[in-house]
């Protein structure tokens, strides 16, 4: 094809200024950030008095970070097999019907079109332990019982009990998004397999562990990425749904930091939660990118 | 009878297990429609009530008393919201066209690297450029208000909007682009005759997918809008929940004011916001 250098230049001199802007306020604040979490700064004003990685130091050796490091994990964990379990399950089902498919398809997905905020307003009104799930159970069905919900400050092998809650709120949220990605994802199989197999005389086990799981495993990975970049910096739903909680019980990085930041002053200490969380992304982000990268090059 | 025939008789009819396939869909529904079930009964409720606690019964008397008071809360920052929304969407999805455009039809080199890096900043916590953020904005006198939050979401709302128009446009024959240019059309002639006509259905994903997240973000918002006549709807909504404590009825109310723009749009252009779903993801 040919394209005139002029062309060409017309174009950078749109792409390129865009994307300086953007490489400043990524690449550059991160940059300061970074540079912002090796100083002393404490209250309003700047101090830019260099203390290396005493923050870093400070902070993992600090209660509510460690706490807040184990609640990612453990939220991470729940909230991914919440929505990959069922959101899988649901397209599965889904997919073997055809009246009312649409019905059911739009009830499973427009929590999505909700803000965090909305839905941490909800949900910390039907956990609530005095009105909430605990008054469901106990007129109808007779039992009483007086579950804390997110209150609880309890935890098994260091898994807060008020995190369940948490969970599936985000997971009410976030299944339908796992449901729409695994549906496109069978839409994609060829009929031609699924024929096959039923000559073949496969039982729905086997095309599920044959032919359907290895079909899916791509789209699986990139929705998990997108799920787990989410929980990785879980705020708005968190900090509008139960805060940091009681002992941190509900606490994540996102909160701490903006606690600690904007209300606290402890600038330098922010931006080292800030970075860590950056981190932890950038491990989940930067070997999906590069596969991308990879992938335009060919 | 022997054993394979008795195993078989166990088997469920056709007709069982479509019933049991609706059944435990509809099971499922219940669970995403009990939030909603709870905000609407909530909300019709008086005060006397919700303090009652009965909050799964229906209200016994249905009053407009919570919408009152959470609209009037509610209202300007609502608007603020619209205010907020509507040019931050409009801008960022022109952007996201123009560069997407450019970087599927008119590869120069280090196009590729570009894209990447550029998508990048749709993925970092944004904890991690908010002190920065701040910092700037107040130096050029943009911070607590709406046009500074406004200029925020453009910026950031480049990657995925340059991202579902690239992946769109990639889609388009470069036979078009060439056709164009026996016609005389150099890269905005192109742009603005052949390619901007065609693109209405990615402006349609683009301008919901981010019309929905701008409306609903709250981190910058409530970082940056500090002055409570500049507040988004999410952030009011927030300081709703923490000064009305007591008052669930007047919450709930404000979650459904909150909600309703973004709802409305999903339930009328569904199609296309599944769509911007999978864009940001299925195609990388």
């Amino acid at each position: 094809m040919v394209r005139s250098r002029k062309d060409i230049a017309i174009g950078m001199s749109i792409v390129i200024p865009c994307f300086l802007v953007l490489a400043v306020f990524v690449y550059g604040f991160i940059g300061w950030t970074l540079t912002v979490s090796f100083t002393a700064w404490e209250g309003v004003l700047p101090n830019w008095e260099f203390v290396g990685l005493k923050n870093f130091a400070t902070l993992f050796s600090t209660q509510r970070f460690q706490i807040d490091l184990l609640n990612t994990v453990f939220f991470s964990i729940f909230f991914l097999g919440f929505c990959v379990l069922f959101g899988f399950t649901l397209a599965i089902l889904l997919d073997k019907i055809t009246t009312g498919a649409a019905v059911f398809r739009n009830i499973f997905l427009f929590p999505l079109a909700i803000s965090f905020v909305v839905t941490g307003v909800i949900w910390r009104w039907i956990f609530n332990p005095s009105v909430g799930i605990n008054a469901l159970i106990n007129s109808t069905v007779g039992v009483n019982i007086a579950w804390r919900w997110y209150t609880d400050t309890s935890s098994v092998c260091g898994f807060h009990i008020a995190l369940i809650p948490v969970v599936i709120a985000a997971g009410w949220q976030l299944t339908g998004y796992i449901m729409a990605m695994v549906l496109a994802g069978l839409r994609a199989i060829p009929v031609e397999i699924f024929e096959s197999a039923a000559i073949d005389g496969a039982g729905e086990f086997r095309k599920l562990f044959n032919i359907i799981i290895p079909h899916l495993k791509p789209i699986l990975l990139s929705a998990l990425i997108v799920l787990g970049h989410i929980s990785l910096k879980i705020f708005d739903l968190v900090y509008t749904m139960t805060g940091r909680g009681t002992a941190f019980v509900t606490d994540f990085p996102g909160i701490y930091m903006f606690e600690t930041t904007f209300q606290g002053h402890f600038y330098a200490e922010g931006a080292g939660i800030s970075i860590i969380m950056l981190m932890l992304v950038a491990i989940v982000i930067i070997p999906y990118l590069y596969s991308i990268l990879k992938k335009e090059r060919v | 009878m022997s054993l394979l025939q008795n195993i078989r008789s166990f088997k469920l009819t056709l007709k069982q297990r479509k019933m049991g396939l609706y059944l435990t869909l509809i099971i499922c529904s219940l669970f995403f429609l009990l939030p909603i079930y709870v905000l609407l009964v909530t909300s019709f409720k008086g005060f006397a009530e919700v303090s009652e606690g009965n909050m799964w019964a229906l209200p016994l008397k249905a009053t407009f008393a919570a919408f009152e008071k959470a609209f009037t809360k509610l209202g300007p920052s609502f608007i603020n919201s619209l205010i907020l929304t509507v040019p931050a969407t409009l801008i960022s999805a022109l952007l996201g066209s123009l560069n997407g455009y450019i970087l599927s039809k008119w590869r120069f080199k280090g196009a590729n690297l570009i894209f990447v890096l550029m998508l990048f900043g749709m993925f970092i916590p944004y904890q991690s450029i908010l002190i920065p953020l701040v910092q700037f904005l107040q130096k050029i006198g943009l911070y607590g208000n709406l046009i500074g939050l406004i200029i925020v979401h453009i910026i950031y709302g480049l990657p995925i909007t340059t991202l579902i128009f690239r992946n769109y446009y990639s889609e388009i024959p470069d036979e078009l682009i060439e056709a164009a240019h026996v016609d005389g059309q150099g890269i905005m002639g192109t742009y603005l005759y052949i390619i901007f006509p065609i693109s209405l259905p990615a402006f349609v994903v683009v301008i919901i997918w981010q019309f929905t997240n701008i409306w609903n973000e709250f981190l910058f918002a409530i970082t940056i809008t500090q002055n409570p006549e500049q507040q988004p709807v999410t952030v009011a909504l927030q300081d709703l929940s923490g000064t009305f404590i007591k008052e669930w009825n007047v919450q709930m109310a404000g979650a459904f004011l909150a909600a309703l723009p973004t709802l409305l749009i999903y339930i009328i252009l569904g199609k296309y916001f599944i769509r911007g779903l999978l864009a940001g993801s299925v195609k990388g």
